[in-house]
């Protein structure tokens, strides 16, 4: 269970939230929404422990984040608004590095799996920097095909996809809920999540 | 605990390979800089002799320069920095393990070649080899300090030059005693004791110094 008591973020000279406080239980999604600079990315910062939060706490499975440190990374997968893909790398070798560096169990079956789902299929040995910005973004998501780890932290993930892509996600993050797992989104899109419990916050 | 290292290491050499033009410029850089003074003084075998240990080590910490700022402005650039520091590991580690590839890729080939740029300074054969060792026990250490300038300049507009402005500070003990190992060969005292305080910077250097720029890249990802 993720809970947040009484943040407060200021960045520059500006209060951006105060106050803010919710409680994530399994199975359920948290939509965060609100206007361009209204705080979402820096909430997201603050829930996956980047940003300290100027006042408040946030816990996870009773206890503090920042106490637990590598205890709570273990259990969270962030995808930011960077696709985090070395453009270097082809898809299948940013997916093995990616699992390798976040101490996860992927092998390559599973990853050539996971970027046919992600319609790669053909692409996997072709270097990212020949991939369109869409293609770049579906590399990016392959990784939470395999991912097991419950609480997902997802930075505006249907940004430059198509719409079958966005229902593809959509149906990802709904088994992933179904799963008892927990995530929390930003998007501005409206995208129809078939399972779990959605709750929405509004922020600024 | 070391799985995270290798892997890391294992990611930095190959995005190396598959931009070999980065390690070539910072070699090709170190040998032109290094023969342009036997050019610029004339062939006087005794004066090029004394300033053999001088040149080779300043040309060797400006080598290592030119690499430090893409040390972690890439991986900032793209987010996968974001993600090293949210793995399940503490960020010191991840660090090493780059301070490691980047030493691979930028302080050994300079330790490789600089025996052949040693022989235009008429260096003898004793001062060669101490000449390869020291630069092969020192630049793991330049790798390392270089790790902490790079952290805190990191995502500064015009941070390459405040760069070179904090780290060529820090790097005064490796020339000094990186120099003097082999001046002291030359001059029939032996460089061992200069070769065990370079040892010795290293070790320090390479062991805490992840540390320290992991604090300071926690600073730049907030």
């Amino acid at each position: 269970m993720l809970e947040a008591d009484n943040l407060e973020c200021v960045r520059g000279e500006r209060r951006l939230f105060a106050g803010l406080g919710f409680r994530l239980e399994a199975g359920e999604l948290l939509n965060l929404q609100g206007r361009n600079g209204s705080g979402k990315t820096s909430l997201l910062r603050m829930l996956i422990g980047l940003l300290p939060p100027e006042a408040g706490e946030i816990r996870w499975k009773g206890a503090p984040i920042k106490a637990q440190g590598e205890d709570f990374r273990a259990d969270l997968c962030y995808l930011g608004h960077l696709n985090a893909i070395k453009e270097e790398l082809t898809p299948l070798e940013n997916l093995l590095a990616a699992a390798r560096l976040a101490d996860e169990e992927l092998s390559e079956d599973d990853a050539l799996d996971a970027l046919e789902q992600v319609g790669l299929a053909g692409r996997e040995d072709l270097a990212c920097k020949y991939l369109s910005q869409g293609q770049k973004r579906r590399v990016a998501l392959a990784r939470l095909v395999k991912e097991k780890r419950p609480l997902w932290i997802l930075d505006e993930p249907f940004v430059a996809l198509d719409t079958v892509a966005v229902d593809w996600l959509a149906g990802i993050i709904s088994g992933h809920l179904q799963r008892g797992g927990m995530a929390v989104m930003t998007t501005h899109q409206l995208v129809n999540i078939p399972a779990g419990t959605i709750r929405e916050l509004r922020l600024g | 605990m070391f799985k995270i290292v290798t892997a890391v290491i294992g990611r930095d050499l190959k995005l190396a390979m598959r931009r070999q033009a980065d390690i070539v410029s910072a070699l090709f850089f170190f040998i032109i800089v290094v023969s342009l003074f036997p050019l610029g003084i004339g062939p006087e075998p005794d004066l090029l002799r004394k300033l053999a240990p001088g040149v080779l080590w300043v040309a060797a910490l400006l080598a290592t320069m030119l690499s430090l700022p893409r040390l972690f402005a890439d991986d900032h650039r793209d987010g996968t920095l974001e993600q090293l520091a949210l793995a399940p590991h503490p960020l010191g580690l991840v660090v090493t393990g780059k301070v490691i590839a980047h030493w691979l890729v930028s302080g050994l080939p300079l330790a490789l070649i600089a025996p052949v740029l040693g022989i235009q300074f008429d260096l003898s054969a004793d001062a060669l080899v101490v000449l390869t060792f020291a630069i092969l026990l020192g630049t793991p250490a330049l790798s390392g300090i270089g790790a902490i300038g790079a952290a805190l300049t990191l995502g500064l507009r015009g941070g390459g030059v405040l760069l070179s402005l904090l780290v060529l500070p820090l790097y005064i003990p490796v020339l000094i005693f990186g120099a003097g190992a082999v001046d002291a060969t030359v001059s029939g005292l032996g460089g061992e004791g200069h070769l065990s305080l370079l040892a010795a910077i290293t070790f320090a250097s390479v062991g805490f110094a992840p540390w320290a720029s992991a604090a300071a890249l926690k600073i730049a990802l907030e």
